[in-house]
C-alpha cells in the first residue's frame, strides 16, 4: 500500500467501537505519535491540510463487524488517499524547487543577488514568472492527464461503493426495525 | 388582451424584480465557471465592499502554498491579512515548501509573530494545536444549509438566475409571473446541481488552490455521496420543472447546460485552453433559457442576449485568471493566461469591442429602442478602454481594473437594456402602421 502507512489500532472499552486506520504518509517530518481519535468515536476524522500536498488526511473508523463491502470501500479510500498524497506532495515540492531554481537563474542572469539589503529573498514579479508557469504546466501536462483519468475513476468507484454501503446499511436498519416491531 | 394592457405595470414589476435580483447578484461575485471566494452575505454594494473584494482577490495572488485550517464555526472563507496585500513587495516569502506561515484571521493575534518567522513557538505547542485541528466527520444538521449553500455556490447560482430573469424580462411577450417564477426556480435548481457536481469532481484540485480550499468537500464537511445525492435531488426536479412547468425547450437547454458544465467544461479545464470558450457558452445559456421560457421559441433575440453574455465572459474571466497563473500552473489547469498570455489579452479586448457591436444589433432585432446602443455606448467604451489597457500593459493592476469593471458592467448593461426594451404596444402600433410586413414584431407565444 502506501509507503510509510500507519495503521493504528485503538483499544478502548474492549474494542467495542472498532478501531481506526489510515494510510496517510505525512512525509516523515512529524515526530512522535500522530493524532489518535478519542475512544468511543465511531466516525472518521479529518485533519488539517498536509504541508506538502495541501490535502487533508482522514483517519478511517473500522467498525467491529466490518462487512467485506465496507472493508473494500475503506481500503480503496485509504489507498486513494495515499496515492493522492504522493502525487500532490511530489508535484508541489517539484514546483517549489523548480521555481527557486528559475528565480535563482534569472537573478543571476541579471547580475542581481538573491537577497536584498534587508537580507530577505528577492522574488520576481508575475510577468517574469509567467515563463516559468507556462513551462511547468507544459512539462507536467501528460502527468496531469493520467492523474485526472485515474482520479475520476477512483472518485466514481468510491462514491459508487459508498452508495452500495449506504444502501446495505439502510436495508439492514429497516430489517432490524421490522423484526423489532414484529417481536413487540 | 386589450392594447391598454401594454405591459407597463408587469414590466415595472419585472423590472423591480429583476433589478432586485440583480442587486442581490451584485452583492455576490459572479461568473459560473470562475471559482471565487465568497464574500460575507450582508454587505451592501459600497466602496468599502469593492475594497473588500479587491483585498480578497489580491490575497489570492499570494504565493502561498501552505494552508490554514479553520475552526468549524468559521463562516468567513478567505483568511487574509491586511499586511500581506501587495505582491510587488518583494520580501518575506519564504520559498520553502514546509513552513505554515499564515494563520486564520481569528488566530492572528496570538500567533502572528510566530507565523511571520515561520516556526511555531515550541514543537509541543504546535503539535497540540495541530491535534486540535482534527475534526470528526459528522454531518451536523444545523450546519447543513450553510454547507449545501457553499456546495451549490449559491451566490453564483443567484447571479445565473438573475441573468435568466433578464432573458425572460427582455422577451417581447406579456409578462407571466407564474411562468417567470417556475423558470427562475428551475434554472436555480439546475445551477445548484451543476455546481455541486463540479465540486465533487474537483476535490484534490480545489485543495491546492487558495481560492477554493475551503469548500465543503475539501474540508470533509459533507461526504461525496451526499454531494452527488444533493446534486441529483436538485437537478432532476429542476429539469423536470423546466420541462413540464415551463416548456420542453427550456428543459432541454437546462439539461444541456448541466451536461456542458459538468462533463465538458470541468474536465476540459485540465486538458485544453478551449475550456474558456465552452465556459462562456455555459454562461450564455441562462438568458437564452429565460427567453425561451417566456416565448417558447429560440429566436434571434434569445441568441443576441446569449451573445452579449458570451462576450462578457471573456474580459471577466481572462482578467481574473491573470492573477491566478501560479495556482493554475501548479494545479495543472490549462488556462490561456498561463499558456497563451497574449491570446488571453487579445481575446478579452476583442470581446469588449464585440459588446459594442452586439448592443447595436439589439434595436435592429426589435428588442430594444435605439436609445439602448446610445446609452450603453459609454459603458462599453469604458470596458473596451480597460480591455485595451490590459492588452497593452498586461499587468496585475490593469487586469484587476478590468475584472472589477466587468462586475458592475454586466448588471448595469442588462438594466439599461431592460429600460430601453421596446414595449409590445409600440410594436403593435408599428405592426399596424406597416400593415403586416413586420412579421418579426409579433412573436408567437406557445402555451
Amino acid at each position: 500500500m502506501a509507503a510509510g502507512g500507519a495503521a493504528r489500532a485503538l483499544r478502548a472499552g474492549g474494542c467495542r467501537y472498532g478501531r481506526f486506520s489510515s494510510s496517510f504518509s505525512g512525509g516523515g517530518e512529524r515526530a512522535g505519535p500522530r493524532f489518535r481519535p478519542p475512544a468511543g468515536s465511531r466516525r472518521d476524522w479529518i485533519g488539517p491540510p498536509d504541508r506538502r500536498s495541501n490535502l487533508r488526511p482522514v483517519i478511517f473508523h473500522v467498525p467491529p463487524r466490518e462487512s467485506p463491502l465496507e472493508r473494500r470501500l475503506r481500503e480503496l479510500r485509504e489507498e486513494t488517499q495515499a496515492w493522492n498524497q504522493r502525487f500532490w506532495a511530489r508535484q508541489n515540492t517539484a514546483f517549489q524547487r523548480e521555481k527557486e531554481e528559475f528565480i535563482y537563474s534569472r537573478l543571476k542572469a541579471k547580475g542581481l543577488e538573491t537577497r536584498d539589503e534587508t537580507g530577505q529573498k528577492v522574488t520576481l514579479n508575475a510577468e517574469e514568472m509567467a515563463d516559468f508557469y507556462k513551462d511547468f504546466l507544459r512539462k507536467n501536462f501528460r502527468k496531469h492527464l493520467h492523474y485526472n483519468r485515474d482520479w475520476y475513476k477512483r472518485n466514481f468507484t468510491i462514491t459508487f461503493l459508498m452508495g452500495q454501503v449506504a444502501l446495505v446499511r439502510a436495508l439492514r436498519w429497516l430489517r432490524r426495525k421490522t423484526t423489532n416491531a414484529g417481536n413487540q | 388582451m386589450s392594447a391598454a394592457r401594454c405591459c407597463s405595470p408587469p414590466q415595472a414589476l419585472a423590472g423591480i424584480f429583476v433589478w432586485h435580483l440583480k442587486k442581490t447578484g451584485i452583492r455576490q461575485v459572479p461568473c459560473q465557471f470562475v471559482h471565487l471566494c465568497r464574500a460575507p452575505n450582508d454587505r451592501l454594494i459600497t466602496f468599502q465592499y469593492f475594497n473588500f473584494l479587491r483585498r480578497m482577490y489580491v490575497t489570492q495572488y499570494n504565493k502561498d502554498l501552505s494552508q490554514r485550517v479553520k475552526p468549524k464555526s468559521d463562516s468567513v472563507v478567505s483568511p487574509f491579512r491586511e499586511s500581506q496585500l501587495d505582491q510587488e513587495r518583494k520580501v518575506i516569502h519564504k520559498i520553502t515548501p514546509i513552513s505554515p506561515v499564515h494563520q486564520p484571521l481569528s488566530e492572528l493575534r496570538e500567533i502572528k509573530s510566530a507565523a511571520e518567522i515561520g516556526d511555531p513557538a515550541t514543537p509541543l505547542a504546535a503539535k497540540s494545536k495541530e491535534e486540535g485541528q482534527w475534526r470528526e466527520m459528522k454531518l451536523r444538521l444545523d450546519d447543513l444549509p450553510g454547507i449545501l449553500a457553499r456546495l451549490s455556490k449559491i451566490k453564483l447560482t443567484a447571479l445565473v438566475v438573475s441573468t435568466a430573469s433578464a432573458g425572460f424580462a427582455m422577451a417581447p411577450v406579456p409578462f407571466d409571473l407564474p411562468c417567470f417564477l417556475l423558470a427562475s426556480l428551475g434554472t436555480g435548481l439546475a445551477s445548484c446541481a451543476a455546481n455541486s457536481i463540479n465540486q465533487f469532481f474537483e476535490v484534490p484540485f480545489d485543495s491546492n488552490m487558495n481560492r477554493t480550499k475551503n469548500r465543503p468537500l475539501v474540508r470533509g464537511q459533507i461526504s461525496p455521496l451526499l454531494a452527488v445525492c444533493f446534486a441529483a435531488s436538485c437537478g432532476v426536479p429542476g429539469i423536470a420543472l423546466l420541462t413540464m412547468g415551463v416548456n420542453p425547450l427550456t428543459g432541454a437547454l437546462g439539461a444541456f447546460n448541466i451536461f456542458l458544465y459538468t462533463c465538458c467544461y470541468t474536465p476540459m479545464k485540465r486538458m485544453s485552453i478551449a475550456n474558456t470558450w465552452v465556459g462562456a457558452v455555459v454562461g450564455a445559456i441562462p438568458p437564452v433559457m429565460g427567453w425561451t421560457a417566456a416565448t417558447g421559441s429560440l429566436d434571434a433575440g434569445a441568441l443576441l442576449l446569449g451573445g452579449i453574455l458570451y462576450s462578457w465572459q471573456f474580459p471577466h474571466f481572462n482578467a481574473l485568471s491573470w492573477g491566478l497563473r501560479e495556482d493554475y500552473s501548479r494545479g495543472g489547469y490549462c488556462m490561456m493566461s498561463v499558456t497563451h498570455p497574449a491570446l488571453c489579452r487579445r481575446v478579452a479586448l476583442r470581446h469588449c469591442v464585440a459588446l459594442i457591436g452586439l448592443c447595436t444589433v439589439a434595436p435592429i432585432l426589435d428588442i430594444t429602442t435605439w436609445t439602448f446602443p446610445i446609452i450603453s455606448l459609454p459603458l462599453n467604451l469604458y470596458i473596451s478602454y480597460l480591455g485595451f489597457r490590459f492588452y497593452r500593459e498586461a499587468d496585475r493592476s490593469s487586469s484587476r481594473k478590468l475584472f472589477f469593471c466587468s462586475l458592475w458592467h454586466l448588471p448595469l448593461l442588462l438594466l439599461v437594456m431592460f429600460s430601453c426594451k421596446k414595449s409590445l404596444l409600440e410594436k403593435e402600433e408599428q405592426g399596424d402602421a406597416l400593415s403586416g410586413s413586420h412579421g418579426r414584431a409579433m412573436e408567437i407565444r406557445l402555451p
